[in-house]
């Protein structure tokens, strides 16, 4: 609707070089797949240290625990797989064997949100944010495109205890630029803007951008912050995003009801009370279907993203 | 059988009675816990920490340590007992079992007291934990050996299956499970709730070296452990045949005692029997 022509990567592809290169640094890197090492291209590194890299199988709350065995033997042990089989499947390991020892077990899972398209329901993960979000100890990441996912790994790898990064299945458009960086518990804002704030995370970070543009022909300048750790919080951004514009709207490819816009709601009103609309999967299951139609069915869209902010702003007033 | 020094037996055997006795005064003064499963496994942790394990309390962190994982969390108590006796905690400090502010809380945490290599509580999480351990003492090309120590009821749990299928898949002779088999979970008998057997037989068709022993005859627990230290290219499993609340006779075999700690006349009687010094 904005006319910006995305150029789109994948952050499989990144990850995997990533881990790569991070295997090729640190000796003490392994990793654990299941049945997944070359969806998630962790064979990438397999193929290079075939004595770090140890396929599970379908078992993924054995390959969690033996990630957490492995760090618990000075390992920084990365666990890739599926976001629905690698956090909703397994929570109850994570918690004892990883978040309450405060492990370097660092979990990387693909196929998150509701843009896993055909595969349906089943595959379409909307609650690991909020599962991952809730265990004390454990960090979060949301990175928005393929290159912050490569960074994600770096930053995840040399965090003091466990991590949990999610990401999408499909290419997605490329918003950081290449000599950007990423620190675990900073936000970055991809735009300047007094009028309202759009906060948004992983894949939504580009439609916050697009529906910026269309709100300046609206005369509303929106600022765009790329929200790409959801734990630990930056709350000087979102203080200062309440602050600076008085209204806000965040946007993440994630349950609504306990996401990062949940997180960043109970900072402002705990802090500087504005207006906030949520735009993100409603309380509902996914579906088959190519992953434009579900986002336009299910509202998670740049124009959606718009019209809530129009919303806040009009009812700040002023 | 190897022939054992019938001194470092009567030693072993000495020490489990302690260890037994620190238990039901441990769990007396929390007024709650697990002795009954404690106690089952009583002998086969003397075996371990007072003979086979290569740990010191001086280096808790050493890196070519053996690790013992308690995957069977609830019997923490047996845990801190033999810790408390083998340095890495004074003895004075387990009364305060599952007490607020006390480090030894009512399931092991790692990171509390030096010497608890994995949390544990939630069944089922134990040998997926060593499988680990075993596969980094491999990388690090060290001579660590590991050790789990899994409930039989933990049998029940899919993860531990999963577990069995991954360590010979990995050829991990350097890891041992022992399954303190004694027969009951918390509601009942195993074979009533969900029947394990043919349990030796399980193991052994997922290509583990399996050994069943009585696991309160001192002699075969030291001996099967030997013989899982000598088998080579795969991990073994010592089926250990038990008595819940082994060495009291009121408590042996009483599925009350899984979760439910001594009242004080039944404090005094099984330390009575337990040979307790006047």
């Amino acid at each position: 609707m904005t006319g910006i022509v995305w150029k789109t990567e994948s952050q499989r592809d990144y990850f995997g070089k990533a881990v790569l290169e991070l295997g090729r640094e640190n000796p003490d890197v392994v990793v654990v797949g299941a049945d997944t090492t070359e969806s998630l291209k962790t064979s990438l590194f397999g193929k290079e240290f075939p004595d770090r890299l140890f396929n599970i199988g379908i078992a993924e709350q054995n390959m969690i625990g033996i990630a957490a065995g492995l760090a618990s033997s000075g390992k920084i042990a990365i666990a890739a797989t599926y976001a629905v089989f690698g956090t909703a499947q397994v929570y109850n390991v994570i918690r004892q064997s990883v978040a309450y020892p405060k492990l370097n077990v660092k979990i990387f899972c693909s196929h998150a949100g509701t843009s896993v398209g055909p595969d349906g329901a089943t595959h379409q993960m909307n609650e690991d944010i909020a599962l991952m979000r809730g265990l004390p100890n454990m960090a979060v990441m949301v990175p928005c495109d393929a290159p912050e996912t490569a960074r994600t790994v770096h930053a995840a790898a040399y965090w003091n205890g466990p991590t949990y990064c999610r990401f999408a299945r499909s290419n997605v458009p490329t918003v950081t630029s290449a000599d950007d960086s990423f620190t675990i518990g900073k936000a970055s804002t991809i735009r300047d803007g007094s009028d309202v704030a759009l906060i948004g995370c992983g894949i939504m970070v580009a439609m916050c951008v697009e529906a910026a543009k269309s709100l300046d022909a609206e005369g509303i300048d929106a600022r765009v912050v790329n929200m790409s750790t959801v734990k630990p919080l930056d709350f000087d951004a979102i203080r200062k995003a309440a602050k600076d514009t008085g209204a806000i709207v965040t946007a993440e490819e994630h349950s609504v009801l306990h996401g990062m816009g949940s997180a960043v709601a109970v900072e402002v009103a705990r802090t500087r009370p504005v207006p906030m609309e949520f735009v993100g999967m409603p309380d509902h299951f996914g579906e088959s279907g190519d992953a434009e139609s579900l986002l336009q069915k299910y509202g998670l869209t740049a124009a959606k993203i718009a019209e809530a902010a129009m919303k806040v702003v009009k009812l700040r007033g002023g | 059988m190897q022939d054992y020094d019938p001194k470092l037996i009567a030693s072993l055997e000495e020490k489990a009675r302690l260890l037994r006795r620190l238990v039901l005064k441990m769990t007396h003064a929390a007024k709650s816990g697990h002795p009954g499963g404690s106690l089952s496994c009583t002998d086969i942790m003397t075996a371990l920490y007072f003979h086979v394990l290569n740990v010191d309390p001086k280096r808790p962190d050493w890196p070519q340590r053996d690790r013992f994982v308690l995957s069977k969390g609830h019997a923490a108590p047996i845990l801190y007992a033999a810790l408390a006796e083998k340095g890495f905690l004074p003895v004075e400090e387990l009364t305060t079992l599952r007490k607020f502010g006390s480090r030894l809380q009512g399931h092991p945490e790692r990171g509390t007291v030096p010497g608890i290599e994995a949390c544990a509580g939630a069944e089922g999480q134990g040998l997926s934990f060593g499988i680990g351990m075993a596969l980094a003492a491999r990388l690090d090309k060290s001579p660590t050996r590991v050790y789990v120590l899994l409930g039989d009821g933990e049998n029940d749990v899919g993860q531990t299956w999963e577990a069995a299928m991954a360590a010979p898949h990995f050829k991990l002779d350097n890891l041992t499970a022992i399954i303190d088999r004694n027969g009951l979970q918390q509601e009942g008998p195993t074979e009533k709730i969900m029947s394990l057997e043919p349990l030796a037989e399980k193991w052994m068709a997922f290509r583990w070296h399996a050994i069943g022993i009585d696991g309160h005859d001192m002699r075969q627990i030291l001996s099967a452990l030997d013989e899982a230290k000598a088998t080579k290219g795969r991990p073994t499993a010592i089926i250990a045949r038990t008595v819940k609340g082994k060495g009291v006779s009121f408590m042996e075999n009483v599925v009350k005692f899984h979760g439910s700690a001594p009242t004080d006349d039944e404090l005094k009687r099984a330390l009575a029997e337990l040979g307790e010094p006047a």
